[in-house]
C-alpha cells in the first residue's frame, strides 16, 4: 500500500469516512478533556454549544394542574419522574416505582392512574391533576382544601403521610367511579394503595364521609 | 432503563409496519406490564409503537357476538352494562385482577399479553429459560410454590418442560371458559384465533408465550352469545384478599334448566402456562343435576393429570375444592 500523506482520509474506500487522523485526534482529545473537566467548565462548554449529543427528546404538550406546558422529554422518562424531577411537583410520591403501592396515583384526564407506570411522552395532549392541583382543579366547598383532604385530616387517615397524596387521589377516583357504596367496596377499590402505618380505618371513614356528603368530587 | 425510539402511528397498518421494521420493537398500550419489565431490565425494546391512537376501544353487540376492542380498558369492560348483562363472568374476573388504578390503564389486548409473575423470571440474577432461553430454570428445583400443576410435560417425550411458570391473568381464564375468539391483524392479513389456542404450553420454547406471529396486532375479542349469564362465578384464591395474583382461580358458568345442567364451562388460572380449560369435567357436568355430589365428581375428573412439585402440592388439594365452591356459587347453592 502506498504511504498516505499525513492528513489523508483514514478510510474512504466506500465513502464511509472522510475524517482525517488530525480531526479524529482533535475530537477525541476534546472529549477526554470534557470528561475530566470540573463541572463549572462543563457548564460553560455546554453553554457554548460544545455539549456532547443528547439522547433524543420528544416535545409534548400537557396540562398540569390547570397550567398548559410544553416540555421536552426522553421517551424513557416516566410521568412520575417528570413531575418530581423536572417540575418540582414532589407531592406525588415514589414508593415502589413498580406499580405495587399506589403512592404515585394521579388523575389523567380525570381518571386515577399510576404515574410510575406511565411514560410522559404518552401523555401528550392530556390533562394531569396531582395532589398539588386537586383543590384548585375541583369545585371545592372548602377555601383551601379539597373535601377529601379535609376528611383525611378529620378522620386521621394517615400517620407518616407518605402514602397520603396517592390515597387521596385514589379516594377521589373511587367515588367518581361509583365504587364507594359500602365499607367492603371502598376497601376493595382502594386496595391498590398500600399504607404501612395501617391508617386504613381512618381512610375508609374519610372516603365514606365524602361520599355520603354528596359533594361533587 | 435504555432509551428507545417512540412512535405513535395513526392506523393499524402503520403500527404493524413500524413493528416489523425493528426486530426488538414492541407495541405499547396501557404499559402496566411492559414498563415494569423495562424497569427490571427484562424487556429492552429499541422502539415502542404506541397504539393508543387506534380506534379499537369499542364494546358492542354485533349479531350473536359481543365484540370488545383490544384497547378497551379493563375497568371499562368490567363496568360496561353490556358486559354485565351478557357476560358477567368476564366482569367478575376483571375485577378480581390488579388494582383499580391498573384496571384504569390496562387494556384487554395488553392483559392477554402480560408475562408470568414467576419470581425467577423477574430476578435477572437467576437462570430462567423464559427470560434467557437455555439458561436453566430456577423454579424446577427451587421454591415453586406458585407454579404450574398442569401442562408441564412436553407432548412428544413426556419429560418435564423447561419452564413451570403460570399465566397470571384472571380475565383470560374467563375468556377461555366463554369460548372467546381473538381477532388479529398482521403483515399477512387478518385472522381469528380461538382463545384456548392463543396462549401456548411451554414445551422447550417457554420464551414464546402466545401463538401470535411477529407483527400481529390484537384487534378485538369476540364472545359468542350464551345462556350462562344467570349462573356464573369467578373464584380467586390468593395470599391476601385483594390485589394479589391467584394461587388458583376458577371460572365457572352453568346453563341450568330447573336444576339440570344443560351446559357447563370451567377453566382455571394459576395452574398452567396458559388459562386451563377443563373440558372433560364440563362433559361430566352436562345433563346432570346441579348438586354438590355432581360437582365433586366433576372436580375429581378435572384433577386428572395434575402433577405437583416440591412446594405446590397444596394446589392439587386446593384446586378441586375451589372448583366445587365455584360451581356451587354459580348454581346458587353457595
Amino acid at each position: 500500500m502506498e504511504n498516505r500523506p499525513p492528513d489523508s482520509p483514514i478510510d474512504n474506500e466506500e465513502g464511509h469516512s472522510q475524517e482525517t487522523r488530525r480531526d479524529f485526534l482533535k475530537h477525541s482529545s476534546l472529549l477526554t478533556a470534557y470528561a475530566l473537566s470540573p463541572s463549572s467548565l462543563v457548564n460553560a462548554a455546554e453553554m457554548n454549544g460544545l455539549n456532547p449529543p443528547q439522547a433524543d427528546t420528544v416535545s409534548i404538550h400537557i396540562d398540569i394542574n390547570g397550567t398548559s406546558r410544553t416540555l421536552h422529554v426522553e421517551p424513557r422518562v416516566t410521568l412520575l419522574d417528570l413531575l418530581r424531577e423536572q417540575l418540582d411537583l414532589t407531592g406525588t410520591k415514589k414508593g415502589c416505582d413498580y406499580g405495587q403501592c399506589g403512592a404515585c396515583t394521579v388523575h389523567i384526564n380525570g381518571i386515577r392512574a399510576l404515574a410510575c407506570l406511565s411514560f410522559a411522552v404518552m401523555q401528550n395532549g392530556k390533562k394531569i391533576t396531582t395532589i398539588e392541583g386537586l383543590a384548585k382543579a375541583e369545585a371545592s366547598g372548602s377555601a383551601h382544601l379539597h373535601p377529601m383532604q379535609a376528611a383525611f385530616i378529620k378522620h386521621d387517615g394517615f400517620q407518616c403521610g407518605y402514602c397520603t397524596p396517592g390515597q387521596i387521589m385514589s379516594a377521589v377516583g373511587c367515588i367518581r367511579e361509583g365504587h364507594a357504596n359500602s365499607d367492603a367496596e371502598i376497601k376493595e377499590y382502594m386496595s391498590g394503595n398500600i399504607c404501612r402505618c395501617g391508617a386504613y380505618e381512618g381512610i375508609v371513614e374519610a372516603v365514606k364521609e365524602v361520599k355520603q356528603g354528596g359533594q361533587k368530587v | 432503563m435504555n432509551n428507545f425510539q417512540y412512535t405513535q402511528p395513526a392506523t393499524p397498518k402503520a403500527s404493524i409496519d413500524a413493528l416489523v421494521k425493528e426486530p426488538t420493537a414492541q407495541f405499547i398500550a396501557g404499559g402496566t406490564n411492559l414498563i415494569d419489565l423495562m424497569k427490571h431490565g427484562i424487556a429492552a425494546p429499541k422502539t415502542l409503537v404506541d397504539i393508543n391512537n387506534l380506534t379499537l376501544r369499542t364494546i358492542e353487540q354485533q349479531g350473536n357476538t359481543l365484540r370488545i376492542g383490544a384497547l378497551a380498558l379493563n375497568s371499562e369492560v368490567a363496568d360496561s352494562k353490556l358486559v354485565l348483562e351478557k357476560q358477567p363472568l368476564l366482569a367478575q374476573a376483571l375485577n378480581a385482577g390488579a388494582s383499580a388504578q391498573i384496571r384504569n390503564m390496562a387494556t384487554v389486548g395488553g392483559n392477554m399479553l402480560q408475562r408470568t409473575r414467576c419470581y425467577y423470571f423477574y430476578d435477572t440474577a437467576m437462570p430462567c429459560n423464559k427470560r434467557q432461553p437455555g439458561s436453566g430454570c430456577g423454579a424446577l428445583e427451587g421454591y415453586n410454590r406458585i407454579h404450574a400443576i398442569w401442562g408441564t410435560e412436553t407432548a412428544l417425550t413426556g419429560r418435564t418442560s423447561s419452564c413451570i411458570a403460570v399465566h397470571p391473568s384472571d380475565m383470560c381464564v374467563a375468556l377461555a371458559a366463554l369460548d372467546a375468539t381473538v381477532l388479529v391483524s398482521g403483515p399477512k392479513g387478518d385472522r381469528r384465533i380461538p382463545f384456548t389456542d392463543f396462549h401456548r404450553l411451554p414445551g422447550d420454547t417457554p420464551q414464546i408465550d402466545t401463538n401470535l406471529d411477529r407483527g400481529e396486532l390484537i384487534v378485538a375479542v369476540d364472545i359468542p352469545n350464551n345462556a350462562f349469564a344467570k349462573h356464573v362465578h369467578y373464584l380467586k384464591v390468593r395470599d391476601r384478599n385483594s390485589y394479589a395474583f391467584a394461587l388458583v382461580s376458577v371460572a365457572a358458568a352453568l346453563d341450568l334448566n330447573g336444576s339440570t345442567i344443560q351446559e357447563a364451562r370451567l377453566a382455571m388460572g394459576g395452574v398452567a402456562h396458559k388459562p386451563w380449560r377443563l373440558t372433560e369435567a364440563e362433559k361430566a357436568l352436562q345433563g346432570k343435576p346441579a348438586t354438590t355430589a355432581t360437582f365433586e365428581q366433576a372436580a375429581t375428573i378435572a384433577m386428572q393429570g395434575a402433577k405437583a412439585y416440591e412446594h405446590n402440592a397444596f394446589k392439587v388439594k386446593m384446586a378441586p375444592k375451589a372448583i366445587i365452591e365455584a360451581l356451587k356459587t354459580a348454581a346458587g347453592l353457595g
